[in-house]
């Protein structure tokens, strides 16, 4: 394969240089002089035009573009960085407010706090008063009743002794006398 | 017989597609003149529906503000901040030859930079436009570009010559590297493709179009090649324009 390929780049080599005795006395294109004028002619008035074209209407436009843009993104970044300061500011503010208001709910839950303490003792103070004086009044009950029990059982004594010195004796003693010795 | 419509050569063929004459010069409006004017018609065309003002910029609308910060990038970088008054020319050379070049690749289109004489104008366009301007502005001490500062004297002399030498052959090696370039690409592509024809034409249709795979793939691959090589050369050219305004703009070294 590569041997046909020599041979096809030889056969090509021979017919170029042919080719171009066929067609006498024609140059290599780009040697030509023949053709000078007229490409040195189009080339400055086509690129006189595009020079032309550009630097009045296309390129001004593009580079305008490209400032506006770069100036409004400037412009924007001032007013985010601005906009996120003011922000920040607000929650600094927001923050103070609401340790404030904590504070302050503190404060109040704490004088509440005192004020149902001082009642509840207060009234723990009234009701052990009323305890106490009720605990008194039953306390002298019960004496008065012991002293009338004690009176009682003199007065169960005697007659148990009078009636016992009567029945050993077949004398019924006084009732002073009974008292006398018992005690 | 071929052989003939595989000639590499005749794709650089100007071809008159209308007389015309002023005085003793022929001017007649050729493939060439017509491509030239293709040429700045799409540039135009492309500009004119691209530059709409618009603050989010479209697709054709990127491209061209692309192209414009990346030309005036390096205009800024190679000429400095006052090299931007000839920014409009380096544009339009940057883009006329990227256009010349790209519409050269679509087949049977004609290749306006594949003469040097295009190339050649294009070249002392800014050859003449660093002189006149150099001078302008700079008077006598444009001569400062070849006489360098810091060199010991004895070689001075010597280093001016060469100055002056690299000065003049300038427009030579900026007109010559361009043409060459888009010539030999376009004659390459054109005698490796010719072998696919030419071996099925020696081969017939199977034998032929399996020994022309070599080529072909050979095609396949220079193709995009001679695409980056559009850009690069075009690139290349308004660079080297940059560089050498920069030269008219500060003269001494």
């Amino acid at each position: 394969m590569l041997n046909a390929i020599t041979l096809m780049s030889l056969k090509l080599a021979a017919a170029a240089p042919a080719g171009g005795e066929a067609k006498g006395e024609t140059p290599f294109p780009p040697f030509d002089s023949n053709h000078f004028a007229t490409q040195i002619f189009w080339l400055l008035l086509t690129f006189g035009i595009l020079y032309f074209l550009l630097s009045r209407i296309f390129l001004p436009r593009i580079g305008q573009t490209i400032e506006e843009r770069s100036s409004r993104i400037a412009d924007d970044l001032d007013a985010a960085s601005r906009m996120q300061k003011e922000a920040e500011e607000a929650e600094k503010s927001y923050e103070r407010a609401l340790a404030e208001a904590r504070a302050k709910a503190h404060n109040v839950a704490e004088t509440t706090r005192q004020s149902v303490d001082a009642e509840i003792e207060a009234e723990m103070e009234a009701a052990d008063a009323k305890a106490s004086k009720a605990a008194e009044a039953a306390e002298t009950r019960i004496r008065a009743v012991r002293t009338k029990a004690m009176a009682n059982i003199e007065a169960v004594a005697a007659d148990a002794a009078q009636a016992t010195v009567e029945a050993l004796t077949g004398k019924k003693p006084t009732l002073a006398t009974v008292k006398k010795a018992l005690n | 017989m071929i052989a003939a419509g595989l000639d590499p050569i005749g794709q650089f063929e100007i071809k008159k597609l209308a007389e015309l004459k002023i005085g003793n010069f022929d001017i007649s409006f050729t493939n060439s003149s017509l491509m030239m004017v293709i040429c700045v018609a799409a540039i135009s065309l492309w500009l004119l529906l691209s530059t709409k003002k618009s603050l989010i910029p479209g697709r054709a609308q990127s491209i061209a503000e692309i192209s414009y910060e990346f030309i005036a990038d390096m205009l800024r970088s190679s000429a400095g901040k006052d090299g931007m008054k000839f920014f409009p020319f380096v544009f339009a050379l940057f883009i006329f030859i990227l256009f010349a070049n790209m519409l050269g690749m679509i087949p049977f289109f004609f290749t306006t930079t594949s003469h040097i004489v295009v190339t050649a104008v294009l070249a002392l366009l800014v050859f003449f436009i660093v002189i006149i301007y150099g001078i302008w502005k700079n008077g006598l001490g444009f001569l400062k570009l070849f006489w360098p500062s810091g060199v010991p004297v004895y070689i001075v002399w010597f280093v001016s010559i060469l100055e002056v030498i690299s000065f003049f052959s300038r427009p030579i090696s900026h007109s010559i590297r361009l043409w060459a370039n888009v010539m030999a690409g376009h004659i390459m592509l054109k005698v490796f493709a010719g072998f696919c024809i030419m071996l099925v034409g020696a081969f017939g249709v199977v034998g032929g179009s399996l020994a022309g795979m070599l080529p072909f793939l050979m095609t396949f691959a220079l193709t995009p090649l001679e695409f980056l090589v559009s850009f690069v050369q075009a690139y290349v050219f308004a660079l080297l324009t940059c560089i050498y305004l920069s030269d008219a703009l500060h003269p001494g070294h």
